[in-house]
């Protein structure tokens, strides 16, 4: 395993963020050490990747922390309501199929009041790439547990452990139809970059549950030294790739989310779907 | 010109017609009655024409996609009814201040919550107008015929375009389910609004100008990248804290409607000009009034009727002139009082105002019309 300054070296390549942010904008809201930063500096890189135009890019977002992240980027933004980033978004891309529709979305946001809209979006398998930004906490409203809280774990409104069972974003997209299923972590990057940019050119309901620490909140109430501390022991130490998982054995694999494309299939897309019923009724006229 | 064949139409399928006539090109809802009748038709008119129908997974969903849909370019509208136009509260909300163009049919039935869901209602009037949290303009419109439906729902259209903000299309289940001969006006013959087209160089384009009180609106992918948030914001359209343009944004977008309600407003006057007594009400109870003020007037009786067919913004200025010269003003409503508030707020004590209100899930009768007027003839 190389070192996050390993990792440094290789993503040094000069790249030009500033061509797709607002730098005007900035800075941004996010507290030091918090992962939201890290992953937009992913997805801009593998939305060069895979040669997007700005113009055609409508990023939406719901409420939270990491749903700010629209306003930071040269887009078509749309910062929307707590929990329905993925209905408008599924308004946008069916009105304007051309536009390729991104959406940033939180594990509250996408998973708890969210939730139906995640599941009935992946079901149609209307074509947009959702990343789900998994900090296992409310950052926004200051820490109160959330759906991928795990058990036992300290938040505002868990302060005597948390009792709930957490959700797996993963096998929830999957089960729900979305034809495009992975995992990243803030700390894994270039991983994290290309499996965006795999998510971005697939057709269909691309989910990316791509998990980060929110340092302030889950990181001081469970006891982690510091953001590093968070990154090194949930997402480096907690997480293993998939590809790497076929080589291990099972008890290597205790306790792992796994990481990489976890589930991949080809299936009739939404709009593709519409737009045959439109030709097929103006032909039905001639 | 060749004879336009009438057809005999249902309410809801009149609003169909109205919003294609409108140039709807995209719907999202889910179903309920009793306005399920809108999305059906939409479902099968709108590919026809190169529109978009989606059923979502919720009203939320339903409201939330058509917002979606407005910003991509398209005029779009979402339906609903009781339980569902609570569930669309929060977005009604976001549309007002992300002032983007949308049109909500509202048919009421009865409630609170499930209610009488087949049973006419007019109790949705100030959910209409305060259902949303915080300030906010509104503009409703109030058909109470089959054809008025057709033509309410485009003038709704070009309001949403015009002023840039949801109107809502009220209208009880009497008048959605009822069937009326009406005639499909020609292409020309409504008036239609298109909404204003941002001409400026994408880099000088602010979603919000200060300049304007409805600022032209550029879709999304047209070249012009620009940000939309429900949160106060700039002319820019990004959040801003700073009290003074949160102050003058938030009047703003109620000024645009307000300053331009003369234009917005559109009453019914029946045989008011010497009345003693006004009746004012809308939609299927201004049909009873309609026939109580014919029998009265048989009998020599002075009574008249207002009807507003924009409810919000209230018709401040017509009420308020006639409180100056009748004795009373009677207000039927099917609900337990809500625009006799607002009467009796414009008529300042100048004359009696009293309400003839009905909850049981019947239609308020010419006979209880005649009745209630007759104390003050
Ligand atoms: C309808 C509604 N309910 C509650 C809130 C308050 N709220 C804002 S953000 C948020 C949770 C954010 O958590 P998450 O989506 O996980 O994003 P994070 O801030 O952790 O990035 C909540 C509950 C709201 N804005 N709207
Ligand atoms: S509160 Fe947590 S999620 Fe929000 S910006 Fe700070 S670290 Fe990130």
């Amino acid at each position: 395993m190389s070192t996050i300054a390993e990792k440094k070296e290789k993503v040094s390549v000069p790249f030009d963020y500033n061509k797709y942010l607002r730098p005007n904008k900035l800075p941004h809201i996010w507290c030091p050490g918090c992962g939201h930063g890290i992953v937009l500096k992913a997805l801009l890189r593998a939305i060069d990747r895979a040669g997007l135009e700005k113009d055609n890019i409508c990023m939406v977002s719901g409420i939270g922390c990491s749903s700010r992240t629209p306003g930071y980027v040269d887009f078509n933004t749309l910062h929307t309501l707590h929990g329905r980033a993925m209905a408008f978004a599924t308004g946008v891309k069916l009105a304007k199929p051309e536009l390729k529709v991104i959406v940033i979305t939180g594990d509250g946001d996408a998973l708890a009041i969210g939730g139906n809209h995640f599941i009935h979006a992946c079901r149609r398998n209307i074509d947009m790439t959702v990343l789900v930004m998994t900090n296992s906490t409310y950052g926004m409203t200051g820490g109160q547990y959330s759906p991928t809280t795990p058990l036992d774990a300290i938040a505002t409104t868990s302060r005597y452990g948390n009792i709930e069972p957490p959700f797996d974003a993963c096998e929830m997209a999957r089960a729900s139809g979305a034809t495009f299923v992975a995992r990243g972590t803030a700390y894994h990057t270039i991983e994290l970059e290309r499996t965006i940019h795999d998510a971005l050119v697939h057709k269909g309901t691309s989910i990316v549950d791509v998990i980060d620490a929110c340092p302030t909140y889950f990181g001081r109430a469970n006891k982690y030294k510091s953001a590093t501390h968070m990154m090194e022991l949930i997402e480096k130490d907690g997480t293993v790739n998939v590809k790497q998982a076929e080589k291990l054995p099972p008890e290597k694999l205790e306790g792992k989310v796994l990481r990489g494309v976890l589930h991949k299939v080809e299936r009739p897309e939404y709009c593709e779907q519409y737009e045959n019923l439109i030709m097929q009724k103006a032909a039905a006229k001639k | 010109m060749a004879q336009k064949k009438k057809r005999l139409l249902q309410g809801n399928e009149a609003c169909v017609e109205g919003a294609l006539y409108a140039g709807c090109r995209f719907y999202s809802g889910y179903p309920i009655t009793p306005s399920t009748e809108v999305a059906e038709g939409m479902s099968v008119r709108l590919p026809k024409v190169g529109g978009k129908f989606i059923q979502m997974e919720d009203e939320i969903g339903g409201i939330a996609a058509a917002i979606g849909g407005s910003l991509a370019g398209l005029k779009s509208m979402t339906a609903t009814s009781g339980p569902g136009f609570s569930l669309k509260q929060e977005c009604i909300g976001y549309a007002c201040i992300a002032e983007v163009p949308l049109v909500i049919v509202d048919v009421m039935r009865g409630g609170p919550a499930t209610g009488y869901p087949t049973g006419p209602s007019q109790s949705d009037i100030m959910a209409a107008k305060w259902g949303t949290h915080g300030d906010h303009p509104v503009i409703a419109v109030t058909p109470s015929s089959v054809p008025e439906i057709l033509t309410e729902t485009v003038r709704a259209f070009n309001l949403a375009e015009k002023y840039r903000t949801p109107v809502m299309v009220l209208y009880d289940e009497i008048v959605g389910h009822m069937r009326e001969p009406l005639t499909i006006p020609e292409p020309g013959e409504l008036e239609v609004v298109d909404r204003e087209k941002a001409t400026c160089k994408p880099e000088e384009y602010f979603p919000y100008d200060d300049r304007h009180l409805v600022a032209p609106l550029a879709p999304f992918g047209s070249g012009y990248r620009f940000h939309v948030t429900g949160l106060n914001h700039k002319q820019d359209g990004f959040p801003t804290n700073d009290p003074k343009v949160i102050d003058r944004n938030n009047r703003r977008i109620i000024e645009k409607v307000e300053t331009d309600k003369e234009r917005i407003w559109k009453n019914e006057e029946t045989a008011l000009d010497d009345a003693e007594v006004a009746i004012f009400t809308i939609g299927s109870t201004a049909r009873s009034a309609r026939f109580a003020v014919n029998e009265l007037r048989k009998s020599g009786l002075k009574v008249g009727l207002l009807r507003p067919l924009t409810i919000w913004p209230f018709p401040d200025a017509a009420v308020a002139e006639l409180s100056k010269r009748v004795n009373a003003i009677v207000v039927p409503e099917l609900n337990l009082g809500q625009m006799v508030h607002e009467v009796e707020r414009c008529a300042r004590g100048n004359c009696e105002v009293e309400a003839l209100t009905r909850v049981d899930g019947e239609p308020i009768t010419p006979a209880q019309i005649m009745h209630a007027v007759r104390k003050y003839l």
